[in-house]
Parts: structure tokens; sequence; C-alpha cells
């Protein structure tokens, strides 16, 4: 089914286009995070010709002593002296059945902040575990934060089997480690694979120096794992973002909802309800530039045309009539807190969630989370710099929000310092 | 019905979504129209993020002055076709100004100067957002730069002090005098790009098309005869058949030898290609390991 009623432009995915992955990847310094996405991008021939010999040259002058294919991915002028990835870099690369955008995410502890911002857009994530090493704090702490982020697939490579013998004995012993950590998790698939990133085993092709592991390689699960079901398709979620009044000749009396569904399929003729007004009307169309539409979906980018004259704005939320969501002035959420000065009851800040802003005040810090090993100090009275915590809030406008385990779109948020303009935390609606 | 977008839509879907959250949230915002892919693709999807409705800003070219002539004919034919508001800032002005001077010498381009046209441009106009055309896949500086990308009152990039970009949420609050540079395709890749053209059936400029032109090699590149650049000893030019990947200033943009004469077969070279677009094609990128990332950080695109 086309996601338009006009054939031209329109989505056709059941004429075989290829759809999109997009994962994290996380692991510590030396897990060999950088060398794995150099070797996915480079076994799948997506490595120019330009880029490998700008590598080779530059791991030649560092006396690397082999081609390093970390450097593919250490973009910023630091990384490249510290040798450490710094930042949240995008990488991209396709085969004939998916295109992927990896959000590569440090693993140096210091970096939490960059990890969950590389997970809030995963749908899968990858931790790397060193064989040698086994299950870390560092490993845990990436488990729990994919899980806190509601990622529903986590793929564990251990890494480095090269230097184990390929033992088959540590790979099932550090993945007895890591299920029990694993219990403790909301992550309903989990996937072990044994690699050796640096000489490219079981990443893009099985290898034949584990014949007891029967599969399947990185890539090709990454090519088969399906992400579609953990979308909301039952919670019609409308963010209202821009109001197109063109209030032209041709479309004089023309007034359209713009804005990207968050959760559920809105069609023509259903009731709606529009928040926090709570005003019921129906939608008459869902107007596109290449036509209307029969169906409106997560993530589409539409227009909806209203039945009644109701005041409908900005920041406002349609939602299908039957189960809309409650309008709050009070949230409590888990706050991944990114500032320096750290968080503490009584701060004021602006939220935005979706495409609504208030100000809000921390009225408690009501716990500090241990993210290795998700247990709670209740003691805890403040966020620093990489701590996650529940918080309460009190807005000073009522937010229409859904918790964030049912609906990524609408449980979301960030923080934001109004003095600085920085954004100091990211939220998620318990 | 499976209710799932191919990626093209998806990425499309992204790209529509960030121009809405810019023009609900900033006051005055433009886009960067150069002529060239990336901004082609820009327009469409601003038409299909507020048509019936006009653009709620205007267009800026920031004009080299060493243009390729196809480029600004498609410009102008284009801006007439959308009916709206094109603004031109020139180099050669800023030149004339004594704001900025000519570089000198054989490999003298305008890419650099561009950077105080640009920047003048927007305080001129008052600008709090400008739209871009860039793409995280281009280079290694690039992909680490977020979507809504923060510049000071200088127009600096420091790439230690982003914002932190989660979900589809951005930030895009300013002060006077600052604005932020908002990039709707980070996320799309060269082959994105073409293929959305393809499947919109976009109009190009012709030079993205093999055609004959007089070049001559210079760094391993086909750079075009023109008036803009001077041939060293040892350089001929020659007639071959050229089209280019990117567009840019004329005397430093590298044309690729091949007979694609259609938008399927560009394609089809493009998703074949062994070599990234700037590699092949930006003689400016070439001058050093970190060229991009020191050219943002005092304001370039």
């Amino acid at each position: 089914m086309s996601a338009t009623s006009n054939g031209h432009g329109a989505a056709n995915p059941e004429a075989g286009a290829p759809d999109l992955l997009r994962l994290a990847t996380a692991g510590s310094v030396d897990d060999g995070k950088s060398t794995l996405i150099g070797r996915l991008l480079f076994d799948s021939k997506l490595v120019f010709e330009d880029q490998l010999e700008h590598v080779t040259e530059t791991s030649k002058r560092r006396g690397d002593g082999y081609v390093n294919l970390a450097l593919l991915t250490d973009g910023l002028r630091a990384e490249r002296e510290q040798g450490i990835t710094i930042d949240v870099a995008y990488r991209y690369f396709a085969t004939p059945k998916r295109r992927f955008i990896i959000a590569d995410t440090p693993g140096h502890e210091q970096y939490t902040r960059n990890m969950v911002t590389g997970a809030s857009t995963a749908d899968l994530s990858v931790v790397l575990i060193d064989a040698r090493n086994g299950v870390t704090s560092q490993s845990r702490r990436h488990a729990s934060i994919s899980s806190l982020l509601g990622i529903h697939h986590l793929v564990v490579c251990v890494n480095k089997m090269d230097l184990v013998d390929w033992d088959e004995s540590v790979f099932k012993s550090v993945k007895a480690d890591f299920q029990n950590v694993a219990e403790k998790l909301e992550v309903p698939d989990i996937t072990f694979i044994p690699i050796s990133a640096l000489n490219g085993d079981n990443v893009v092709d099985l290898s034949e120096a584990a014949p007891w592991y029967p599969g399947p390689a990185l890539l090709d699960h990454l090519e088969r794992v399906d992400v579609s079901r953990d979308r909301n398709l039952v919670d019609g979620r409308f963010p209202v973002q821009y109001v197109i009044r063109p209030m032209s000749d041709s479309h004089h009396d023309y007034r359209g909802y713009a804005g990207q569904v968050a959760s559920g399929v809105f069609r023509p003729g259903e009731e709606v309800v529009v928040l926090p007004s709570g005003k019921r009307t129906h939608i008459a169309a869902i107007d596109t530039f290449d036509g209307e539409a029969k169906a409106a979906f997560p993530p589409m980018s539409v227009t909806l045309l209203l039945e009644d004259d109701v005041a409908v704005s900005r920041g406002d939320m349609i939602a299908h009539a039957d189960a809309a969501p409650e309008a709050t002035r009070a949230l409590r959420a888990t706050v991944c807190w990114m500032d320096d000065a750290p968080l503490r009851a009584g701060a004021k800040l602006a939220v935005k969630l979706a495409t609504k802003s208030v100000r809000a005040v921390v009225e408690d810090v009501c716990c500090r989370l241990d993210v290795e090993t998700l247990d709670h100090d209740d003691d805890a009275d403040e966020l620093g710099l990489n701590d996650m915590g529940t918080v309460e809030l009190r807005l000073s406008s009522p937010l229409v929000a859904d918790p964030y385990v049912t609906n990524r779109g609408t449980g979301s948020f960030i923080l934001i310092d109004e003095s600085t303009n920085h954004t100091v935390g990211a939220g998620m609606v318990a | 019905m499976n209710y799932k977008l191919d990626e093209l839509r998806q990425l499309e879907a992204e790209g529509i979504h960030i121009m809405r959250e810019v023009a609900a949230e900033l006051e005055r915002p433009v886009l960067l129209f150069s002529g060239g892919k990336d901004s082609i693709v820009l327009l469409r999807l601003a038409e299909k993020a507020f048509r019936p409705g006009r653009f709620p800003f205007p267009l800026m070219h920031i004009d080299t002055g060493h243009n390729f002539p196809e480029v600004i004919d498609y410009r102008d034919r284009r801006v007439a076709e959308l009916g709206e508001e094109l603004i031109v800032a020139s180099v050669q002005e800023s030149i004339d100004q004594g704001r900025v001077k000519e570089e000198t010498g054989p490999r003298a381009s305008r890419n650099q100067l561009q950077t105080t046209t640009l920047l003048d441009g927007i305080e001129k106009h008052g600008f709090d957002a400008a739209f871009g055309g860039a793409r995280r896949d281009e280079e290694r500086a690039r992909a680490k730069e977020r979507i809504f990308s923060f510049r000071d009152d200088f127009g600096q990039w420091d790439p230690k002090e982003q914002r932190p970009e989660l979900w589809n949420i951005y930030n895009g609050r300013v002060r006077k005098g600052e604005h932020v540079r908002v990039f709707p395709i980070s996320n799309w890749t060269e082959l994105d790009v073409w293929s959305y053209i393809q499947a919109e059936e976009l109009e190009v400029p012709s030079i993205y098309f093999a055609h004959e032109r007089e070049v001559f090699r210079r760094d391993g590149m086909l750079l075009a005869a023109s008036d803009f650049v001077a041939l060293q000893e040892g350089e001929k030019t020659f007639t071959a058949s050229v089209r280019y990947r990117t567009v840019g200033d004329m005397a430093v943009t590298g044309g690729v030898e091949s007979t694609a004469a259609s938008i399927d077969e560009v394609v089809g070279e493009i998703a074949a290609t062994r070599i990234t677009e700037r590699g092949e094609t930006r003689a400016d990128d070439r001058a050093s390991e970190a060229a991009m990332e020191d050219r943002k950080r005092v304001g370039y695109f």
C-alpha cells in the first residue's frame, strides 16, 4: 500500500524498496567499536578508495602497523590526536536489503549523555564485549541505557575472539554472564555473536575459525531483524507542529494542521480530540503535497484537515477520541542529566515535549539510578553530570504526555536551561 | 496495509518535520539555495512541508561570481516557478567593499571568501536560522554535527560545545545575533539524494549530466577551462565528456569523466562509484586532514 493516493512520489515498500534500520553502537574505548564499524563499512564495500587511501596513510604515519579502520570514523581533530571517540558520530551504509544509520557513541564513562543521545533514535543497540575481559561495568551500563531508552533489540558482539583462540567456552561464559545481567532489563530480543572485528570474522561473512557457531553473521542479522513491530500503531497521537493557512485566493478557507504522526494510524472520517482543550471533531482529510492520503501512520509528516472550526495551534495534540491521553501539570520521569552544575529540587527549567514547550520547576529528585545495576539510591537529592534518576516536575501549564514505555514520541522530552539556552537534560515519562 | 515507509520516505518525513520545527520556533529563517542537488532537495521538502501555503522564509544564494552559467539559469527558473523570494549575497560585492581580499595564485578560489559573505548576509537580514543542504556522509567533521547546529554571534561552530540532540526534539533557542544552521538532510547519503531526485522527477542543472566540455587536468581532477582560472605550465586543455557531482566555485570544482546522460544513468554511476563526492571533486577539501573542520569552525556552510 502506498502512503499517498497519488502514484508519483509515493512510498512503495512492497516493490522491495529498502527500509531503514537505525542502530547505536557502544563499547569501551578498547573494545574495538570503531574498528567494527570500519569493518562493516569496509566489508560491505562502502569505504571509498580515497577514504581508504587516507586511512592507510594515516595508519602508517602513526605507526599502527596495520590499516587502522578505526580512523575511518574518528572525525574531529581532537579525537585523532587522543585516539578516542569523543562525540556521537553518524555513519551510513547500505546493502541491497536495507540502509543503516549508525549512531556511534563513545564508551568512556563520562560520556553517558552521548550514549543516551545515540540510543534515543535507535531501533537496535550493538554492545561490544572484549572476550578476554568478559562483561564489564561498561557493558552493563550500555545494556541498561539501551533498555532505559526503550530499545527492543540488543546484539552482543563478543569481540577479539581470535585472542582467545576462538574458544567456545569463553563465548558461552560471556553469554551466560550477560544473560544474568539482562534479567533485570526490558529488552525482549538479545542476540549473541562471537566476532573478530579486526579480522572481520562473523562480521559480514561467517568465519571458518568458529565451526561451533552456526550463525548468523552480524550483518546478516542486522539485515533481517524486524523492528516494524516496535512502533505503537494503536494509540493515535499527532502533535501539531505548524498551522498552514495560505489565505490565498485559491485556498481561502484552507486551515491545515501540519505535523508528524507520533503513534497510531489516522484515517479520514475518524473522530479525534484536540488536547488540552478536549474539543472533539472528525478528520476531514489527510493532506500531503502528493495528494490526499488514505491513512497516516508513524513516521509520516502530513497535514490534517478537520471538519469543524475548532481552535488548534502549535503545541496541541490531536488524538484518537476513544483513547486520548490526559493533560497533566505534574510529570514523574527518568532524567539523564547533562550539565556540569547538578540538578536539585527547586531548579527552574523549560521542558520541550513533542511540539510543546512549558516552564517547569523540579519538585523533587526522588532517586538516583545506578546505571550499572539499575539499583535505586533513594537518599540522593541531586543528579550530577551523566547521572540518571527519577525526578518530579511541576509544570507552568498542562502537557499532554504518555508513558515512555508505550509511546516514545509523546513520552520523551528535553530540559533546557533558559539562562544559557543549553539542552541540559533528557527525560522519559514514567 | 503494512503501514511501512521505505527508507527514502522515512528520510523525507524527517526532513519535513525538521523544516516545520524551524518555521514554528524561529523568527526569521532563510534557506540557502545554491542551485546544487542538495539544496534542490531542500526546496522540494519545503514544498512538501508548507504547500499550499508559501514558504515562511526567503531563499538566499551565496554567489561566488565563479558560477557555471547553467546553474544560474536553473536557479532563476526554479525560483520563478516556486514564486518565492530570492536574496543574492555576492562575494564580488564583499570584495568590492573590502570585506574580503581576493585570493591570488593559480589555485585561488572564492570558497573561503563565501564565509564572510554568508555571515554578512545573515547579519544584514537578521536571520536566526539558515537551512543548509549539508549531509553527514560528506565528510568526517560533518558526521559529528547536529541537525540544529548552534552558531555564536561570530558565526562560529564549536564542535565540543554542541547541544545534545535527542529523539526528534530540537533545541533552536538563540539570543539576538546568534543563529542555528539547520540541516534537514543530515541523514541522507549522496545516493539517497539522487534516488530522491529520480523518484520526485526533479529538474537539476544540466551540468549534472554528461556533456562535452573544455577541461584540463590538475591534482588528478578535471577542472573546467574558464575565465576564473589560469593554466599553469604543463597544463593543457582538451575536450572530454564529463558530469559534475557537486556544484561549487568553478575554479575548484572538478568534473568526472562520464557518459551518464540521464538521471537513471547517474543513479547507476553513483551507486557503483568507489570515490567520495568531496574526494573526487573538491580541491578545497584536499587541503589538509582537517580542512572542513577548520572552515566550519569559523562559520562556513
